[in-house]
């Protein structure tokens, strides 16, 4: 953003549009037409959606970040503000960039000496232009959106055509609500066409960058994931942010899984009692051979815990997604975290320790959706998808989802009828292979072969109770190399290199991708190499420790308080914590760009006052 | 490709059923409980019964929770599939299974502190979604495995071994799975094979939640003057409504049908349950006379035993699911993943 003092922000195709609305307002569609309309235009947007704990009443905003060169991430900062919320107006002003705009429903006067005055101003009586139009209250409300998008159209000098055409699909089977909303669309357009021409210089132009890429939310992308990956039963407990994740799976299978004869179901969708009943449904019907998952965030995953360590000593496959939000305790459900890392991978009593996938976008959360499937029954043991609510009930503009119709399904080491009848030696937990890994028997297999006692409590190679020392550590060891096994098996991390040579590394994974990608590029023209990798899995692969090895110091990007990556790296690999430099972003907001660039210039040594450039 | 089960021989005086296998062939491991523990009774009726029905074992899943009683999945159908969950969650874990395979018989064995205390709420959902299974709770008014403690199911005034008398109200399971909404519902004593094994019987060829409250006395922790789950205290209190004979599906049942103190149940499988009327204002299929009932006898201190409640044709998990009749875990990846070219479709709705 190029501001010249005392003079309105100028750009085409790189700015950031927040709209501050009020909570069951029937802002989030319309909000979410404008960001569409957009992409429909070819240019890149990012969207956020920032919601309170709340039904109706409540503040609630929307962020849409309109970026040409196609960045992603939070940029941080606002440079158009679409107020409507008497309660933040005063705030929401405030946040503006200088030079920066500002749209108002003026039906009401507000005193001039109200505004910033290095601001611009927009008014438009919202209220009067749809109090006039429509006699219906709910109307009168819900069209005012409709109107602002339509003032929006024109003062940023979007494609009429496209916002039309959105609205016209939006409203394919209820042709009634078309006309009326293409009228309010109008009614906005030609209000700031008339009256408030040229005022504004943020513009939208066509553009050709979005390409074949799909806009989806990650949730909704991880349940799709899980009905390709051929998920026959979902239990579930609702809880913001994840309750989407197991919905869209129904709506999917609905959709994707009905027997072609009798019309039923080949999938079960059961909403549980409690997430202790989910996770006990999950390890139940895996266990019987279905492939089987939960979707729950961090209050959920505590209380799940006792049946994690039991599917983790007992071997029970199962495939669990994390949707973080901010912790501890209730915290902040409606706003976004990755604290629930050092929870997730040691959950559970006992020595216990669970494979993690880190998907840093939604078209991540279809693949590891479908990578969890097959490590969990490969490796028999829970997999845990940490997602957080930034990319699960956010809409990501990502490559579209991707099936390989060659590529099959692991479904592990699992002993058939046959081989059991050819008199395959069966032990439960006997590792045949060398790698650690059992074979397991699905019960009603056969007749005489293959049963076996599933306990939580200490058992020797063949299921059978035992408190036996060296019985049991042989048992305990072998899930150690079980644990080496899944290193060679889960996703590499991604690593980067820099041009010239980089004395720091970065670390980083899930959503803060897109915001560390901004950073690195401007921090690498600002003159500072890094090298960066992304982590996508726990246990790290040898990979990781090569990365840390290799450099003097390494930032860990996080967005939590206490650097729980960094810990598990501190304590897996023992790695002196001094070799680390945590960067820790917890406000509940997504992390942005500039807090990174801020940070690593500040702490990589780049001049004060160059760090504070390269923020801008 | 399905296997033919070939029972192990056996000393010839041991009776093959209608499968070939012999009695023994539905045992499990040896006991470790307690000499005299009521559970071990419930085990060898369950043995009986399943050896009665010619069930296959190996289409059985035993699951349990945590305590004695759920350690006695091991102590029968040797054959079966065995899950020992944990604490008051067998449930949840058995409705999970039941979803991934609906043909296998879900047998879940479960204790008074198992099911009445840290698992009443799943004891409580599994019954109202009608999970296709046999349930059997073994009440001993104690949690057994940890020492004696008393239960939630201990009766109000009962005494414990050291004196300490209960206060709390008592929960009782039975009621509770009538109002729940509980297909099967009956009560019966450790010590009464002759009631007990017909009643597991009509239960495993029920379709829908059967829960069996079986009072089993816990010979060392609750056995004493002063328990209201000793074997005495039992054997004096039970008033049983009705004799049920279990009668399977191809017999004919013609001879000693009386009318008025006879009544014939007709259940999904078209098997038969015969109940012999002890009690001949007693109605087994209605649901809120039989909460009244036991509300009325039990404040006389008495023990109502029996088939208490049948709902014949009611429907079971997976009616409300909708599931397809092939079991889950059976589908194919042709039938499981819709492909490439769906998936197709489905990016062209996001762009
Ligand atoms: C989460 C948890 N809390 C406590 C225990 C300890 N515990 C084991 S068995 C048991 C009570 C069992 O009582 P009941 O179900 O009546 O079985 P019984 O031994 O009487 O047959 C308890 C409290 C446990 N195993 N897990
Ligand atoms: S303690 Fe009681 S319940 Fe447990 S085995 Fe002994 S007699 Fe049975
Ligand atoms: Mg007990």
């Amino acid at each position: 953003m190029r501001a010249i003092a005392g003079q309105p922000l100028a750009a085409t195709n790189d700015f950031v549009v927040k709209f501050a609305n009020i909570n069951g307002s029937g802002s989030a569609s319309a909000n979410e037409l404008f960001a569409r309309s957009i992409l429909r235009m070819g240019v890149p947007v990012a969207s956020r959606n920032i919601f309170p704990s709340n039904i109706q009443g409540l503040p609630t905003w929307y962020e849409v970040r309109v970026s040409g060169e196609g960045w992603l991430g939070r940029r941080g900062g606002v440079d158009f503000m679409v107020a409507l919320n008497p309660q933040t107006f005063d705030k929401d002003m405030a946040s503006l960039e200088p030079g920066g705009y500002l749209l108002y429903d003026s039906t009401k006067p507000i005193p001039p000496e109200k505004f910033r005055l290095d601001i611009t101003v927009l008014p438009i009586p919202l209220t009067e232009i749809c109090n006039k139009a429509y006699a219906d209250p709910r109307q009168r409300q819900l069209f005012k959106n409709i109107v602002y998008v339509g003032a929006l159209t024109s003062l940023l000098g979007m494609d009429l055509e496209a916002v039309k055409w959105l609205i016209a699909e939006q409203f394919e089977t209820k042709q009634k609500l078309l006309a009326p909303n293409i009228q309010a669309l109008g009614f906005g357009y030609e209000y700031a066409r008339d009256k408030l021409k040229d005022r504004c210089k943020l513009k939208v132009k066509r553009q050709d960058k979005v390409g074949e890429r799909i806009f989806i939310q990650g949730n909704n992308a991880a349940a799709l994931g899980c009905v390709w990956a051929g998920a026959t039963v979902c239990a579930w407990y609702p809880i913001t942010p994840s309750t989407s994740l197991a919905e869209n799976f129904n709506r999917h299978a609905s959709r994707f899984r009905i027997d072609p004869v009798s019309k039923k179901k080949n999938f079960a969708f059961l909403q549980a009692e409690d997430e202790i009943a989910a996770i006990g449904m999950v390890v139940g019907a895996s266990w019987n051979g279905a492939r089987a998952f939960t979707a729950t965030s961090g209050p959920g995953i505590s209380l799940m815990s006792e049946i994690f360590g039991f599917a983790y000593y007992a071997e029970v496959p199962a495939v669990v997604f994390d949707v973080q939000r901010g912790g501890p305790s209730t915290g902040m459900p409606t706003r976004t975290q990755q604290s629930d890392l050092l929870l997730a991978a040691y959950a559970s009593h006992g020595d216990t320790k669970h494979v993690l996938l880190f998907p840093e976008d939604p078209h991540e959360c279809f693949d590891f959706a479908v990578a969890a499937f097959d490590l969990a029954e490969r490796l028999q043991t829970p997999v845990f998808v940490m997602m957080d609510l930034d990319i699960g009930m956010n809409d990501w503009l990502v490559e579209p989802l991707a099936w390989d119709d060659t590529r099959r399904y692991d479904r592990g080491k699992v002993l058939s009828a046959e081989e059991l009848e050819a008199g395959k030696t069966f032990g439960r937990y006997l590792d045949v292979d060398g790698d650690a890994v059992p074979y397991r028997t699905i019960p009603g297999t056969h007749p005489s072969q293959g049963a076996y006692f599933t306990r939580g409590s200490s058992h020797d190679a063949y299921a059978r109770y035992s408190e036996e020392g060296a019985t049991y550590i042989a048992g305990m060891q072998r899930l150690l190399r079980k644990f080496e096994t899944a290193k060679c098996l889960v996703p590499k991390p991604v690593v980067r290199e820099a041009d010239q040579k980089a004395r720091f590394g970065v670390i980083y994974y899930g959503s803060t991708a897109v915001a560390m990608n901004e950073a690195v590029a401007v921090l690498e023209k600002k003159g500072l190499p890094l090298d960066l990798m992304r982590v996508r899995a726990f246990p790290f692969n040898d990979e990781v420790e090569a990365f840390i090895a290799a450099h003097e110091q390494v930032f860990v990007i996080e967005q939590n308080r206490d650097a729980q990556l960094m810990k598990l790296i501190v304590g897996e690999c023992a790695i002196d914590p001094a070799k680390f430099l945590p960067i820790l972003h917890f406000d509940g907001t997504p992390i942005t760009a500039r807090f990174i660039i801020k940070e690593i210039a500040t702490r990589a040594g780049l001049a004060e006052a160059e760090a504070q450039e390269a923020a801008q | 490709m399905t296997y033919i089960a070939k029972p192990k021989l056996h000393h010839p005086s041991l009776q093959p059923n209608a499968l070939g296998f012999t009695r023994r062939d539905y045992e499990g491991r040896i006991s470790t409980l307690c000499a005299g523990c009521g559970h071990d009774s419930i085990s060898a009726a369950i043995v009986q019964a399943c050896y009665e029905l010619s069930i296959e074992p190996h289409r059985v899943a035993k699951m349990s929770g945590i305590g004695c009683s759920s350690k006695t999945p091991d102590y029968f159908l040797g054959q079966a599939h065995g899950f020992n969950s944990v604490h008051g969650r067998m449930p949840s874990v058995l409705t999970g299974a039941a979803m991934a395979n609906r043909d296998l018989l879900y047998l879940g064995v479960s204790g008074d502190g198992d099911s009445a205390s840290i698992g009443l709420g799943q004891f409580a959902h599994a019954l109202r979604r009608g999970v296709n299974m046999v349930y059997i709770c073994e009440n001993n008014g104690v949690y057994g495995l940890t020492k004696g403690q008393f239960s939630a199911t201990a009766d109000q005034g009962a005494k414990s071994k050291s004196g300490e008398v209960h206060v709390d109200s008592a929960i009782d399971l039975i009621s509770m799975a009538l109002l729940l909404g509980a297909s099967y519902v009956a009560r019966s004593f450790s010590g009464d094979k002759k009631q007990l094994v017909p009643l597991i019987k009509g239960a495993i060829r029920h379709k829908g939640a059967a829960i069996l409250d079986v009072i089993s006395p816990c010979v060392t922790f609750n056995n004493h003057l002063g328990s209201t789950k000793s074997f005495d205290y039992v054997r004096e209190h039970d008033e049983a409504v009705n004799a049920v004979d279990f009668v399977p599906a191809k017999k004919e049942i013609t001879a000693d049908y009386e009318p008025g103190t006879t009544e014939l149940v007709r259940q999904h499988d078209g098997s038969y349950l015969k109940l012999s009327k002890l009690r001949p204002d007693y109605d087994t299929s209605d649901r809120i006379a039989a909460l009244a009932y036991l509300q009325e006898h039990q404040a006389q201190g008495e023990l109502v035993t029996g088939l208490i409640y049948v709902a014949p044709e009611a429907a079971d998990l997976h009616d409300h699911l909708g599931t397809a009749d092939t079991p889950l875990n059976t589908l194919t990846e042709k039938e499981l993943c819709p492909g490439a070219k769906a998936l197709e479709v489905v990016n062209g709705e996001y762009r």
